[in-house]
């Protein structure tokens, strides 16, 4: 009985926090044009997504926020390693400060980081457009990808750096061929974090975008939603898109899961 | 001094890890094709003095050179040395022949030439066949091979040893030190080893380089060490011995247990006190007997396997052990004798506690980073810097820091027969020595007090 009821709970639990999203994609699935209407089984949304049939701006959306995605993971990725690589190396006391100060930008509210940036953007007279946005993107991110970088480094065997020194590699050579393949992983599991928070955001970005007409997806549905109604097709990008990040996750929880057992074995 | 012979040359090394001082005015030299072992327990500055031959730490002072040439400024990457970490230290990500070809792969040389290179290093460590292996499969003593392997295939003038085989079992340790010799003999290449594990260090070296606490004791060669051990720390850290306050009366003769014995040493003057060494295996035990040196009743026998090791007690109160093939049961009257050959005379290092102090005023003097009560000194001013004596036997410990005068921790402990030889570090750094009965552990954090009548004050001038 008791069993009956923690599983029911859980599974309410469960129903709940995917229920927004499952209705979202059940609809995808219909022609109808306000959501909520069943008008029998249909793909022609999803046709209609990638011949063109949409708005030429949601694609520009898209388009957008990949790149940005893009960009703006790679910079983090680099950043955070080398920054990781710098922590890992500092002396005790110093390494908890520089940890502190690393895991304050990922607890501030979202929206404190946008209008800082928005700010700081406006003081220095930067135009905003494309370079604003991947520079607010790679500060909220790069921390994140500390955060992968740095387990690794410390389950790293401190003497093979030393090691590759000691058989002839320059400092360079040493960081590329024994450094990096040891925190690999960490900078990929970084690097997809990364890429998944670009995309996802919307509050930093709705700050640093600028008034030139630049646009990510998340702006863009922002204002598609004011102007009266969704587009529909955004039913079934909605419904991509939580799929495409779900295969993310799982790609990373089944990397660090097999990095585990290979630590154990 | 400064031979071309040598290979290595250190010269006046010391090294600080912020208050700490690691090494202190350490000097080495070492010849070519030699295996020398720096052997000291945790802590002494050997890893140290390791890390700044293979260029991973830098000293503060002094000067190294390695085949003549000065390499003090020279980072680890250009150093003629290859080095065996303790923890092997193989990349992980390659497999064995890419960890061995490692070095040859950054010096370019030619992929026919690293192919007949590995192959060989694999068969000198015994690993043929080994070389697509993954790395993280092999077991402790396969990795080390391959670590050593990784090593030697650069030709490097001096090859550093980390105590390679610490994480080794038993077995595979003695298995391993074997091969270790055969290498450095077949190789012809300078090795430079550095463990804790004395008997390694008998076993392996041409020469053996005793450290403690950042400084140099003894260099000299397996037979020197143990046969011959400078002072008490040597003595003691090197095999097992009887270390024994004695009183050389004059050359040849020597007085300790209470009897005036034989000896061989000579030139400590007369009436000197001394530290007398005696190897437990060099004492002849037998049934009670006339000719007998010294007499003692068993007190416990313990079966070691090839030998049965025993304490004696003497009618004064000293404990002996020994080492022989027969058993004797507890609570057995003996006699023992002892050859001359076999007692080994050392100048005590010290004969008391002699420390610099400050008059705060006629009854107090400051010293060892406490104000400690003096005897009324009717002649000395407050202010004035002067000598400080006191006998090892009169510094009490505590238990409770609390209630000591100053406080200190134990560093290192010498049993006496009788009595224990305690160093003990105080707070601002400075050591005393205590001679007590009570039993402490290394480490221990003790209180220290002094009684006032105790504390014997000289004038610095006059």
């Amino acid at each position: 009985m008791k069993k009956f009821f923690a599983q029911t709970y859980l599974w309410l639990l469960l129903a709940m926090l995917y229920a927004p999203i499952l209705i979202i994609a059940i609809f995808s699935f219909t022609e109808a044009k306000v959501l909520g209407n069943w008008t029998g089984f249909s793909t022609k949304l999803y046709t209609s997504l990638f011949t063109g049939g949409v708005h030429h701006s949601l694609l520009g959306a898209i388009e957008n926020t990949l790149i940005i995605a893009l960009v703006a993971a790679t910079i983090s990725t680099l950043l955070g390693s080398v920054a990781a690589i710098g922590i890992f190396n500092l002396r005790n006391r110093q390494k908890m400060i520089m940890n502190t100060l690393n895991n304050l930008p990922m607890l501030n509210p979202d929206i404190i980081t946008g209008i800082s940036l928005f700010l700081l953007f406006v003081s220095f007279g930067i135009t905003q457009g494309y370079t604003t946005v991947i520079l607010a993107h790679v500060t909220f991110c790069t921390p994140y990808v500390v955060l992968c970088v740095m387990p690794r480094l410390q389950q790293m065997n401190p003497n093979i750096y030393e090691a590759a020194l000691d058989l002839g590699a320059t400092p360079f050579q040493a960081l590329r061929k024994v450094l990096i393949p040891e925190i690999k992983s960490g900078m990929i599991s970084g690097f997809i974090l990364a890429f998944t928070l670009s995309i996802d955001d919307f509050a930093v970005t709705i700050f640093t975008i600028g008034t030139e007409g630049l646009e990510t997806l998340s702006t863009y549905i922002y204002a598609d939603a004011r102007k009266g109604g969704l587009t529909p097709e955004l039913r079934p990008l909605s419904t991509i898109i939580f799929m495409t990040v779900l295969l993310l996750l799982i790609v990373i929880n089944i990397r660090s899961e097999r990095a585990n057992k290979t630590k154990k074995a | 001094m400064k031979d071309s012979n040598f290979i290595i040359e250190l010269s006046h090394i010391s090294k600080s890890f912020g208050d700490k001082q690691v090494l202190d005015d350490v000097s080495l030299y070492v010849k070519k094709g030699e295996f020398v072992t720096i052997l000291g327990p945790s802590g002494c500055g050997k890893t140290t003095l390791l890390r700044i031959l293979a260029g991973f730490g830098t000293a503060d002072e002094g000067e190294i050179k390695i085949g003549g040439a000065d390499i003090t400024e020279v980072p680890p990457h250009e150093r003629p040395v290859n080095t065996v970490f303790q923890r092997y230290a193989l990349f992980p990500h390659l497999n064995v022949y890419d960890n061995i070809a490692f070095g040859l792969k950054l010096k370019k040389v030619k992929q026919d030439e690293i192919d007949v290179r590995v192959r060989k290093a694999l068969k000198m460590v015994g690993m043929t066949d080994y070389e697509w292996r993954d790395v993280n499969s092999l077991s402790g003593g396969q990795q080390q091979r391959v670590a050593i392997a990784r090593a030697i295939i650069n030709r490097p003038q001096v090859l550093l040893l980390d105590e390679p085989l610490a994480a080794l079992d038993l077995k595979m340790r003695k298995d391993m030190q074997m091969e270790l010799k055969d290498m450095h003999r077949t190789l012809g290449i300078t090795f430079v080893y550095v463990t804790h594990d004395q008997e390694e260090a008998l076993t392996l070296s041409d020469t053996i380089v005793v450290m403690s606490e950042g400084r140099v004791q003894q260099i000299g060669t397996p037979t020197d060490i143990y046969n011959e051990p400078v002072n008490s720390f040597v003595a003691d850290f090197i095999g097992e011995s009887n270390i024994l306050n004695g009183v050389m009366v004059r050359d040849k003769v020597v007085k300790f247990m209470g009897r005036e014995v034989d000896c061989v040493d000579k030139g400590f003057g007369e009436n000197m006190p001394v530290d007398v060494v005696i190897r437990p295996e060099d004492v002849y035990i037998m049934p009670p007997t006339d000719s007998g040196m010294f007499e003692g009743v068993v007190q416990s026998c313990i079966f070691k396997g090839v030998h049965y090791e025993m304490t004696v007690l003497t009618p004064d109160g000293y404990e002996i052990m020994i080492q022989d093939y027969n058993a004797f049961e507890v609570g057995q009257s003996v006699s023992m004798i002892i050859k001359p050959s076999d007692i080994h005379v050392m100048k005590k290092e010290r004969v008391c506690n002699c420390f610099e102090g400050k008059m705060i005023d006629s009854t107090h003097v400051e010293m060892l980073g406490a104000s400690f009560v003096c005897s009324e000194q009717p002649n000395v001013e407050g202010g004035e810097t002067v000598e400080v004596e006191v006998d090892f036997d009169k510094v009490e410990l505590m238990d409770n820091k609390e209630d000591g005068i100053t406080v200190g921790d134990v560093r290192f402990i010498l049993y006496k027969g009788d009595h224990y030889h305690l160093t003990v570090r105080t707070e601002d750094g400075e050591n005393i020595y205590v001679d007590t009965h009570d039993v402490w552990d290394d480490r221990d954090i003790v209180g220290v007090r002094i009684m006032p009548e105790d504390i014997k004050i000289k004038r610095i001038n006059g």
